[in-house]
C-alpha cells in the first residue's frame, strides 16, 4: 500500500484528495453491495430511494473541547444527531469513528451519551480514537460503548448481507509510530474474514486512517498493509475512519478509504501549516458556514463513487 | 586527597551550620545531600527546572542534556492534549496534558530517556542525565 499511495500512473489507482471543514456526518446508501456516501440532508432524499439500507457515520466529536474555533461542540454533536433524525430514510444504525471525547474525563463520555441517546437510531456501533484511551487503555471507553466479543474490544457483526469490521488502532502505539492493529488483532481479523465469499459487500471501520495518508503528522497505521492484504479479495470494500477532521478519498484496486470530517472543529489539510491542531482563524459565528459543500467524486472503471457534502446549519 | 577531603567536610560543616538556622533538618539534609563542593562554588544554589515546550506536536528541544538530579518540566502549549510517556517506563507516564499544563519528571540517574507522547507517538524526545 505505501507503494501505491503517490502512484498516480493509470485509472486503476488513483489518489483524489479532497479538503473540506468540519461537518455534520455521513449517510451510507448500499445499492447492490457497493457503498455510496451522501451528506446529511435533503440532497440524500432522493438518493435513498434504490438503496437497499443506509448508515450514517459521524466522527471526532471531542466532547471536553472549549476553544476557537468551537466553544459548544456539544451544540454542533447535537445538530449532527438532529440531521440524521431528520432524514426521511431512517439509516439502520449509526456509526461513530472514535474521538468521542477530547480527554477521556467519564463526564465528557456522559455528555456523549447524553446526546447520542437523542439519536432515533436503534444501535450506534463505536471505536475508540486516541483522544478516548487516555489513561487507562480505554478501560472507560470499552465498558461504556464496547460490543465485549473480543478481549481487545475489535469486532465484526453482519447487516443485510454486508459485514461489518470495527478494528482498534490507537492503542499500544510505538514510539516513532502511528496507529497500530496488532499481531493479535490482524490474526483475528484474518480468521473473521476467511469464511467469506468474495462477493460478500465489507465495510471496515476504524478511527486512525488505515492507509498512509501523512505519516509525518501521524495520519496512518503502521501495520494497515498487513490488514488491507486481507481484504484485497472481495470486490467490494469500503473503509471509514476518522481522526484528521476532513474528507479525503483514495480509491485502490476495489479498496476505498474514506476519512469523515469532524462534528467539532476542521484541521488543516495534509503538510498546510506546522502541525495538524484545530483550524483557529474562522470568524466567530461562521463555523456553520464553513462547514462547507463539497463535491468529491470519482470514477472508477464503471464504479461511481459520489460524496456530497453540505452546510449543517 | 586529604587537603580536597578536609574542604568536602568544611564546605558540608558550614552547610550544616547555615542550615541549623533554618526551620527543617530535613530540608538540611536534602541540601546537603546535593552537589559536590566544586559545584557550590559555581553559584547555582538550587537545580534549574529545564523546560521542554510541547508545540505543534514536536518537543522542544527534542534532545536535552542534563545533570542528575536535574527536575524537567514539560509544559503543553497546543490545543490538543498530550501524554508524556517513557518508552521502556524508565519514569512515569503523565496524565492527559491539556493545554497550558505541565509534568515535571526528577532525573536522579544517569543514562538516556527516551519518551514519546502516547496518542500521538511520531512525537519523540530524549533525556541525557548525565
Amino acid at each position: 500500500m505505501q507503494d501505491n499511495h503517490d502512484n498516480e500512473a493509470g485509472g486503476r489507482r488513483q489518489f483524489l484528495k479532497c479538503m473540506a471543514w468540519a461537518g455534520a456526518g455521513t449517510l451510507w446508501l448500499m445499492k447492490g453491495g457497493v457503498l455510496h456516501a451522501h451528506a446529511l440532508g435533503e440532497g440524500a432524499k432522493a438518493a435513498a430511494t434504490d438503496a437497499s439500507f443506509s448508515f450514517a457515520q459521524i466522527s471526532d466529536s471531542h466532547i471536553g473541547f472549549h476553544k476557537e474555533p468551537n466553544m459548544d461542540v456539544v451544540g454542533t454533536l447535537r445538530a449532527s444527531v438532529a440531521l440524521v433524525n431528520a432524514q426521511a430514510a431512517r439509516p439502520d444504525f449509526l456509526l461513530h469513528t472514535g474521538d468521542l471525547t477530547h480527554l477521556s474525563k467519564p463526564e465528557e463520555f456522559d455528555t456523549l451519551a447524553g446526546v447520542m441517546q437523542e439519536s432515533h437510531t436503534r444501535k450506534v456501533f463505536y471505536v475508540p480514537g486516541e483522544h478516548d484511551v487516555i489513561g487507562d487503555n480505554g478501560a472507560e471507553f470499552f465498558r461504556r460503548f464496547g460490543e465485549r466479543q473480543q478481549a481487545g474490544g475489535w469486532y465484526s457483526f453482519d447487516h443485510r448481507g454486508v459485514h461489518f469490521v470495527g478494528l482498534i488502532n490507537v492503542l499500544n502505539l510505538k514510539a516513532g509510530g502511528l496507529g497500530s492493529l496488532g499481531a493479535e488483532q490482524l490474526a483475528w481479523l484474518k480468521k473473521d474474514l476467511a469464511g467469506l465469499s468474495a462477493e460478500t459487500p465489507l465495510v471496515v471501520f476504524a478511527h486512525m486512517p488505515l492507509w498512509p495518508l501523512y505519516p509525518s503528522w501521524g495520519w496512518g497505521t503502521d501495520d494497515s498493509a498487513e490488514a488491507m492484504s486481507y481484504l484485497r479479495r472481495f470486490g467490494s470494500v469500503s473503509v471509514l475512519n476518522g481522526h484528521i477532521h476532513q474528507i479525503q478519498q483514495k480509491v485502490e484496486g476495489n479498496i476505498t478509504f474514506y476519512t469523515a470530517r469532524s462534528t467539532a472543529y476542521p484541521q488543516p489539510a495534509p503538510g498546510v501549516g506546522p502541525g495538524p491542531g484545530p483550524m483557529k482563524e474562522i470568524a466567530p459565528g461562521a463555523l456553520h458556514r464553513y462547514l462547507g459543500i463539497r463535491d468529491v467524486r470519482h470514477v472508477q472503471g464503471k464504479q461511481v463513487l459520489a460524496v456530497t457534502e453540505e452546510v449543517l446549519s | 586527597m586529604k587537603s580536597m577531603a578536609y574542604g568536602v567536610a568544611r564546605s558540608h560543616a558550614t552547610r550544616r551550620r547555615s542550615c541549623a538556622l533554618l526551620l527543617s533538618g530535613a530540608l538540611c539534609l536534602a541540601m546537603g545531600a546535593s552537589p559536590p563542593a566544586g559545584a557550590a562554588n559555581t553559584a547555582a544554589p538550587k537545580a534549574q527546572a529545564q523546560q521542554i515546550e510541547i508545540r505543534n506536536f514536536a518537543f522542544a528541544p527534542k534532545s536535552l542534556t542534563v545533570r542528575a538530579g536535574t527536575r524537567v518540566v514539560w509544559t503543553n502549549r497546543d490545543e490538543e492534549p498530550h501524554v508524556i510517556t517513557s518508552a521502556g517506563s524508565l519514569f512515569a507516564s503523565s496524565k492527559g496534558l491539556d493545554t497550558s499544563d505541565s509534568y515535571a519528571v526528577t532525573f536522579s540517574k544517569p543514562g538516556t530517556y527516551a519518551y514519546y507522547c502516547s496518542i500521538h507517538p511520531m512525537m519523540v524526545g530524549t533525556i541525557i542525565v548525565q
